[in-house]
């Protein structure tokens, strides 16, 4: 066969590397997300939307949280708004973009291309965590400059957000690939995995005082992340006083890392158990 | 089993999906180089084999060679070799034509030219277009584009004109004979005969999961498929009802010479015709002539549809 002489056998074929397909991944994945208006609003600009709403409103005339002298209502909401960005990033993001590529095709024609899923899943991860950083370090521009709040000072108290920043990155990627075969069509993504976030921002001490919810609805929370990054984050952004005011009356480190640690884990399981690229109906 | 002359080679292949056989022990071989085409009715089981060829899905029984590797077990070096145009998707729709036929090209050792292949497949002017933004013709060209772009030795086209405008066609059409010169084989499913006709150097036709013919698109069917039919009109003496007549010969000259002799009314042979079946005649013979397991209720026969669908909903 003339065509089959200049071909390079399968034994001698050099493919690209894994790495470098997942680095050309994180730049496709980063453009489709910033062209898509609904994830760039909902999911990049929300926190940073409602923190600009909640402490104009809540912060007037110099409003405060908790017992006297009281944290100042932006630094108090900060926090929440870097834990619910971390989570729309992270799960939203991934839950409801890998439901949507799973039925309209998208994975199943990168499973037909020579492409390993290794690189697709750090085009994903690559992905979020830059737009997690940049959601992040706009809600920290904005915090500081237009409320006033105080960055931390401390060494500690940046590692504190760095770890519990990642970890929390971390658990919500490997949940939302997980939570991605839930949907059972694209167009139904959305409105399955909406509502999961919103009830976790309700019920975790992100919009309401934690400690003012009733304690069934403290327990409830507690089994979920989300709780945990954001009492994370008060120990990285308040000030050492108000640690005695946690439910716990402490910041619960080990705690925070144990339960995030643990989804991790969970959501590592079932999403290699559950990754489907075809839709349940084609296979 | 595996002939390095053959680009594909299926034996007895079979898959069930509940209680429905959709491939039922067939076989088929592909020669490298040529151009392919499986035709059959919806629901043959056409998508069914070819993506099991793919690598889709998993199969029940027989044996399957896809370039000397079986596809259910073969890895990123195989996926290397193949191209793969599914049926209709739209997916990555906020990407340019130019962005993702570029990427596409990074996945493969030996790609083509990306911006060569976006001008084969005339979408130069489009490249900077998103994709959600082009008309289904232009689509499924860019579907080509990326299945093409890793230079791929073996690629298959399921139903890759389906809901074309004769037109938009006609342009596909010339786009694959551009392909065959490079020396690609091609494995095409199609239910359009003239698809079949105008591209494919050998026709499989599907039904019931097995193939039921295969030969090249003049001789499908067999030397008996094609004698001519000559057609005419008969009265009885006195006025009675016409009667249409039909015979099927080998010798048609002969055939009219003697009827002109017995049959002409004033040396003409009422209603006279002389056709060669088409294509289509061989193929709805062939998929009508023996009923499917058994007849549907009101007996209409089956027939070739515009939409495949059927194959993808169980």
């Amino acid at each position: 066969m003339t065509t089959s002489t200049d071909r390079v056998g399968p034994g001698s074929t050099t493919l690209p590397s894994t790495l470098a397909l997942g680095l050309a991944r994180v730049g496709l994945e980063m453009r489709q997300f910033f062209r898509e208006r609904d994830a760039v609003v909902f999911i990049f600009a929300y926190p940073v939307i409602m923190l600009g709403i909640f402490a104009t409103v809540f912060g007037q005339d110099g409003g405060t949280v908790g017992p006297p002298p009281g944290i100042p209502f932006a630094q108090y909401f900060l926090p929440g708004m870097i834990a619910t960005g971390v989570m729309l990033s992270s799960f939203q993001n991934l839950a409801t973009s890998i439901a949507v590529e799973r039925d309209d095709g998208a994975l199943k024609r990168l499973r037909g291309t020579p492409m390993p899923a290794t690189s697709y899943f750090l085009g994903k991860i690559g992905q979020v965590l830059v737009t997690s950083l940049v959601q992040t370090a706009l809600l920290l521009v904005v915090a500081a400059t237009l409320f006033d709040v105080p960055m931390p000072t401390t060494a500690s108290a940046w590692a504190t957000f760095a770890w519990v920043f990642l970890l929390g990155t971390a658990t919500g990627c490997v949940c939302g690939i997980g939570f991605s075969s839930v949907p059972r069509s694209g167009k139904s993504a959305s409105a399955v995995v909406v509502p999961v976030v919103l009830i976790l921002q309700f019920i975790s001490g992100v919009f309401f005082q934690y400690d003012s919810l009733p304690t069934w609805m403290q327990n409830l929370a507690a089994v979920f992340p989300l709780k945990w990054i954001a009492q994370g984050m008060r120990s990285a952004f308040f000030p050492a006083s108000a640690e005695a005011g946690e439910v716990g009356g402490s910041w619960q480190h080990p705690a925070t890392a144990a339960v995030l640690i643990v989804w991790l884990v969970v959501g590592l399981v079932v999403g290699v158990r559950k990754f489907r690229w075809q839709r349940r109906d084609d296979s | 089993m595996t002939d390095p002359d053959f680009a594909v080679e299926v034996h007895d292949l079979r898959k069930r999906y509940g209680d429905k056989q959709a491939v039922d022990g067939l076989d088929l071989s592909v020669h490298r180089g040529e151009i392919f085409a499986v035709l059959g009715p919806n629901g043959a089981g056409k998508t069914t084999t070819v993506e099991i060829l793919e690598g889709f899905r998993n199969r029940d029984g027989g044996s399957v060679s896809v370039l000397g590797a079986d596809p259910a077990t073969a890895d990123r070096a195989w996926r290397s070799r193949i191209g793969i145009v599914l049926q209709t998707a739209n997916d990555q729709a906020e990407l340019t034509v130019h962005e993702l036929v570029h990427h596409f090209a990074r996945y493969y050792p030996h790609p083509r030219d990306p911006d060569e292949v976006i001008e084969s497949v005339g979408l130069s002017e489009k490249a900077g277009t998103r994709t959600r933004q082009l008309s289904g013709g232009q689509r499924r060209r860019l579907d080509v584009a990326l299945g093409i772009v890793g230079n791929p030795e073996l690629l298959f086209l399921d139903e890759p004109t389906t809901g074309f405008d004769p037109e938009a066609r006609h342009s596909f059409w010339d786009l694959l004979d551009g392909l065959r010169d490079t020396g690609t084989t091609v494995l095409l499913t199609t239910h359009y005969l003239d698809e079949a006709e105008h591209l494919a150097d050998r026709v499989a036709v599907v039904r019931d999961g097995q193939v039921i013919a295969l030969d090249t698109p003049a001789n499908l069917g067999g030397r008996n498929a094609r004698r001519a039919i000559v057609r005419w009109t008969e009265q009885s003496a006195g006025g009675g009802p016409v009667h249409h007549r039909e015979q099927r010969t080998d010798t048609p000259t002969a055939f009219v010479r003697d009827l002109a002799t017995r049959a002409a009314v004033d040396g003409e042979v009422p209603g006279l015709q002389v056709v060669r079946p088409s294509l289509e005649d061989v193929y709805l013979g062939m998929i009508g002539e023996v009923p499917a397991v058994e007849p549907p209720p009101d007996g209409r026969p089956r027939t070739a549809d515009k939409d495949d669908q059927m194959e993808d909903v169980r």
